[in-house]
């Protein structure tokens, strides 16, 4: 009896968690436009929605910011992670507070800063703001995803590099990037999914004329919903589940993966 | 002699205000074992470190066959490194971790697959080129690391305590496996331990180190049976130190009794520290007619196997026996020991030797 109520309570905890997503999913392939009708199976929207090129644009600009914004941000965090790991305890502890915070903190409040900030600068608002907001809140995802690698890393690792006669760069792309690659990768993959999913924060630097996708859906959505978004929602949640499986993989076999990045060089 | 190898010149070095070397000139030869021998804080690491190039000195000079290295980075010099843990390339399979510093050399593909083979045999390991390295053992990973090291002929190899890890049974086989090594590779070794077993088994020559300092140089030998100072023969082996007096040439004052010695030149009623090994204690019956006898009581016996470890108490000083006889305790007996048996040492006269000295 016991286990019935267990299995139950989960299975609740599951449909209310993904029933909303659900209901979503099968509407953009609902024929009819309304909720509630199923009308017969249809592709429509789809095609629809790629016929749509203001989707499409914000589209591009949510893919191109979460790019460069999340190999800007990894490459920032590397560096400050092997700067924190050479640190006593207290510096150390400084850097991940201070990354922690600025990750904790209201994404409102961040947003609203940076457009004073962007501001006070007389920057022209568009896809360089969002871009260096991106940057900006992505590097603490990175670099927490990072620094466990980095301080994990025998340090005697690189000095044997050295001493066996390779110079600072060689040691440190042969024998630090394969140790740190699997904490890199995801923290790679968290600031791409933070960056595409950003709302907030690229609502308050944007601007007008430029459009990620959260901003787009938000602008139709006041509009009225139309059943393209449906189909699109569709397909973030589906890019997202994909994303996660890569994330597992990752850490799965982040030992055969820093081995075929040695065997490349 | 063979040539010289290695000079260091006037070595000192601080760590966060912390003297760790202190004015420290040794020469190391070609074809030497050579070890630093000392408890942990005494510089010996730092050193080998700064012979490895991974510490520059703050004061002084590295000479490597005559040319100053002192600010060459670790990957130009001519030597390589066993490291504590080893520090292999965990991403790498023993081949590759072997054929790094190649490599970086950029050997050719057939040099490097011929130096592997050489080095997997001369370690012991031949068929183990595509293994991973988490598969190993420690001991098989040490001669993994050994392996990567000899690969690049360095005319130095230097070891950084690399048996620390390993159980004693592997520790006493590793020590032959590394004499042998040295023998086939005709090549100096530096190497360092706290561990005066090590040192004394496998050394050409031992180094003492305390506080910064070198107490004494010398083969395994000359350290064991004439300590120059009370810390190193406290150090190595153990021993009953005991303040005495040098009455003249060949006759030392031990707790009021006079011995037979074979030391001469301290000068007349000279303050000395005496060094006996407990080995080189013999205990006969007590005597309490000869008033020059030293008696005591036994107060202690633990059988050892090839020896008894006897404790003697003479007045305030508990003696420590190896005594291949069984002595009731309780039983008084009398101390005798062979006169070159006797090693006498200079007290520290200066407050700076006093610091060397000075030890737990």
């Amino acid at each position: 009896m016991k286990e019935v109520w267990k299995k139950l309570y989960a299975l609740f905890v599951l449909v209310f968690l993904y029933a909303p997503i659900a209901v979503l999913i099968a509407q953009s392939f609902n024929a009819s436009r309304y909720r509630g009708h199923w009308t017969g199976f249809t592709l429509h929207w789809y095609s629809a929605l790629f016929e749509n090129e203001e989707i499409l644009e914000a589209f591009g600009n949510t893919m191109l910011i979460a790019f460069i914004s999340s190999v800007a941000a990894t490459l920032i965090a590397i560096v400050t992670c092997l700067a924190a790991a050479a640190m006593k305890k207290r510096g150390r502890l400084i850097v991940t507070g201070t990354a922690n915070i600025s990750m904790l903190n209201a994404d409102i409040v961040t947003g609203i800063s940076l457009m004073m900030l962007f501001l006070a600068f007389g920057l022209r608002f568009g896809f360089g703001t969002v871009l260096l907001s991106h940057i900006i809140f992505n590097v603490p995802y990175a670099l927490l995803n990072i620094l466990p690698g980095v301080m994990a890393m025998d340090k005697a690792s690189y000095e044997s590099a050295l001493d066996l006669g390779a110079t600072p760069f060689r040691a440190f792309m042969h024998v630090t990037v394969p140790e740190i690659l699997p904490g890199v990768i995801s923290g790679f993959l968290m600031a791409f999914t933070m960056s595409a999913d950003d709302f907030i924060i690229t609502h308050f630097t944007k601007g007008p004329g430029v459009d990620t996708l959260p901003t787009k859906i938000y602008a139709e959505l006041k509009i009225g919903i139309k059943p393209e978004m449906y189909a699109l929602t569709t397909l973030m949640t589906g890019a997202l589940v994909l994303l996660m499986i890569l994330l597992q993989i990752n850490r799965k076999h982040s030992r055969n993966l820093a081995q075929s990045v040695e065997a490349i060089y | 002699m063979a040539q010289e190898l290695i000079r260091l010149e006037h070595i000192s070095k601080q760590f966060d205000g912390q003297l760790i070397l202190d004015d420290l000139e040794l020469v190391i030869h070609e074809n030497e074992f050579v070890t630093l021998l000392g408890p942990s804080g005494c510089g010996k690491t730092t050193t080998l470190r700064i012979i490895g190039g991974f510490e520059k000195p703050d004061e002084g000079r590295v000479i490597f066959e005559g040319k100053d290295i002192t600010d060459l980075p670790p990957y130009k010099r001519q030597l390589n490194t066993v490291f504590q843990k080893y520090a292999l390339f965990p991403h790498m399979d023993v081949a590759a971790n072997i054929a790094f510093g190649l490599r970086m050399s950029k050997k050719s593909k057939t040099y490097i697959d011929d130096k592997i083979k050489y080095a997997l045999k001369l370690v012991n390991l031949d068929g183990y080129e595509h293994r991973s390295v988490d598969s190993l053992s420690g001991g098989q990973q040490q001669r993994i690391a050994i392996a990567r090291a000899i690969v690049n002929e360095p005319k130095v190899l230097l070891l950084d305590e690399p048996l620390g890890a390993l159980d004693l049974k592997m520790r006493q086989d590793m020590q032959y496996e590394l004499i042998r090594l040295k023998k086939e590779l005709g090549i100096t070794f530096l190497y360092v331990t706290h561990d005066q077993e090590e040192a004394l088994t496998m050394s050409d020559m031992v180094v003492v180190m305390n506080q910064g300092y070198i107490q004494q140089m010398g083969t395994p030998v000359e350290v064991y049976n004439e300590p120059e100072c009370a810390f190193v023969a406290d150090f190595i082996g153990d021993s009953n130190i005991i303040d005495s007096v040098m009455v003249r040439d060949r006759l030392v004052r031990i707790m009021g009794k006079e011995f037979e010695c074979v030391d001469t030149g301290f000068g007349l009623e000279t303050p000395v520290d005496v060094v006996i090994r407990p080995e080189d204690v013999m205990l006969v019956p007590a005597d309490d007619d000869d008033p020059n006898a030293l008696n005591g009581v036994v107060t202690d016996i633990i059988f050892k196997g090839v020896f008894y470890e006897v404790s003697v108490m003479t007045e305030d000083y508990e003696w420590q026996v190896n005594s291949l006889d069984p002595f009731e305790v309780g039983k008084r007996v009398r101390i005798t020991v062979d006169p070159f048996d006797i090693q006498i040492m200079n007290k520290p006269v200066s407050e700076d030797e006093e610091a060397i000295a000075s030890y737990d």
